[in-house]
């Protein structure tokens, strides 16, 4: 079994580039498997559906939605076993730019919109450093001028990664990203994600609403760039 | 410029018919126009020559390079890009000035940062108001754009065969702009509405319902036509050019 792992940030095209390439995996008679994870509210598996293809949903609701994907991968694959896949693509819900849930044997896939300018490759932080291929999207918006620098900005925070300009309404660059599934390698031994989760246990989380300094816990940083621990 | 031969292959239209012109070849120095109404898929096919395309896009159209597929890295590496486009998109999103921009455009395509001033230079001399370096892009006018991007395909693009997409539409002066993006011996592919530039162009491909339909030779005729609307075009400049100044037209 392959696994494919594609994040980006909310409307970047994740989901358009998906369905083509699910259409073009099909066609060489690849049988891809779709778990679609995000926080609240989706209604891309009604998309997925159409395409013919098992599609599930999973919504992480009070819980960070990237460990909810990474927390559930055993489960995802055993479903995509249960459906005769050659290949699990994940897309994640994409929110936190301070996490990438790619497991280290994955194929990791950026999906990233050339409008958002050519600075948000530095931004984006471990969901591009980190991925092996980047998908560069609605190019047919800007000069080509403006796609050269934003390919150059997407070289400097990650050297190595494989840059597909796509769209996601022609399905350009949608058979190079196919192609480049089919020849990932499967899966194999205990997995280990790329990069590390951001540190210690958040006060939010459990469900803090105080705002004044003295409710918070754990490892806390200040405007000021001081960081220190505060608890047991 | 060493020069080469450029083959579209042909695919197929909208409704998955096949293209009536299966094989236009252009050679280097040659202007070639593509025609057609709107939505017939002038676009698609400067996109399927962007990316080279190797029967990948929806038109299934390929291209071949002196007769050979060309190879991986010509699609996507800047650096070794072949192709030049001046796209119907000209505003520009990023948040850099003019001048850091064009640093990092000529670093993308492998070229010496100092020839930002240049295309700078180049840029005011197509267009009215002229451009500050230091300027954020994304204050500039349509017209300041479209200058900036003819003199940045002119001087750090520098490929051998240039696309160009309705450049009438753009505010600047479109025979000079046309010119210098041709320069010595490129070719040159230019989607138009306008008369004048479809018949400056030896061949036009005349598109519809995203096929290619036939591909017609400039008659001499039609090249008497061009020299009169190239008149007309010179007269109506000077008067554009005279209302823009303030001044007063005389008959």
């Amino acid at each position: 079994m392959k696994m494919v792992v594609t994040a980006g940030t909310p409307g970047s095209g994740k989901t358009s580039v998906l369905m083509h390439v699910i259409r073009d995996l099909k066609r060489v008679g690849v049988k891809p498997a779709l778990v679609k994870i995000d926080c609240l509210w989706t209604e891309d598996d009604t998309r997925f559906k159409r395409l013919d293809v098992p599609v599930a949903v999973g919504l992480s609701r009070d819980m960070c939605p990237d460990h909810y994907a990474i927390y559930n991968v055993e489960e995802m694959l055993d479903w995509a076993a249960e459906q005769n896949a050659d290949v699990l693509l994940n897309e994640t819900a994409g929110l936190c730019l301070r996490c990438a849930p790619y497991p280290d044997s994955c194929l990791a896939v950026c999906v990233i919109d050339v409008t958002t300018g050519p600075n948000t490759p530095l931004k984006v932080g471990p969901l591009l450093t980190t991925a092996d291929a980047v998908v560069t999207t609605k190019g047919d918006l800007v000069s080509q001028a403006e796609r050269e620098v934003f390919r150059e900005r997407i070289l400097e925070a990650n050297p190595r990664c494989r840059i597909i300009e796509a769209n996601g309404l022609s399905g350009k660059g949608s058979a190079e990203l196919a192609d480049l599934i089919r020849g990932w390698s499967d899966i194999s031994g205990e997995m280990v994600l790329r990069h590390n989760p951001p540190l210690g246990v958040c006060t939010l989380c459990t469900g803090e609403l105080r705002v004044a300094k003295d409710h918070h816990r754990g490892v806390l940083r200040h405007i000021d760039g001081f960081m220190e621990y505060t608890g047991e | 410029m060493k020069p080469l031969t450029l083959t579209i292959k042909g695919g197929a239209d909208k409704d998955g018919r096949a293209d009536a012109v299966n094989e236009v070849e252009i050679v280097s120095g040659e202007i070639i126009g593509i025609v057609g109404p709107t939505g017939s898929g002038k676009s698609t096919l400067i996109a399927d020559i962007e990316q080279f395309a190797q029967g990948d896009t929806p038109s299934g159209r390929s291209i071949l390079i002196d007769g050979e597929e060309p190879e991986p890295t010509l699609r996507t590496d800047p650096r070794k890009k072949l192709v030049a486009q001046l796209s119907q998109n000209m505003h520009f999103l990023a948040d850099m000035s003019v001048e850091d921009f064009l640093r990092m455009h000529a670093k993308s395509r492998g070229k010496n940062g100092d020839t930002a001033n240049k295309v700078v230079e180049l840029a005011n001399t197509l267009t009215g108001e002229p451009i500050n370096p230091g300027h954020p892009l994304t204050i500039l006018s349509g017209g300041q754009s479209r200058a900036l991007m003819t003199a940045d395909i002119a001087v750090i693009s520098d490929s051998p065969i240039v696309l160009i997409d309705e450049i009438e539409n753009a505010g600047i002066k479109k025979k000079e702009a046309l010119h210098l993006l041709a320069g010595e011996g490129k070719i040159v592919v230019v989607v138009t509405h306008d008369p004048m530039l479809a018949l400056m162009a030896s061949r036009r491909i005349v598109m519809k319902n995203g096929g290619m339909t036939k591909v017609i030779s400039t008659t001499d005729q039609e090249h008497r036509v061009f020299l009169d609307i190239e008149k007309v075009d010179g007269w109506l400049t000077t008067l554009r050019e005279t209302i823009r100044r303030g001044e007063v037209v005389v008959a």
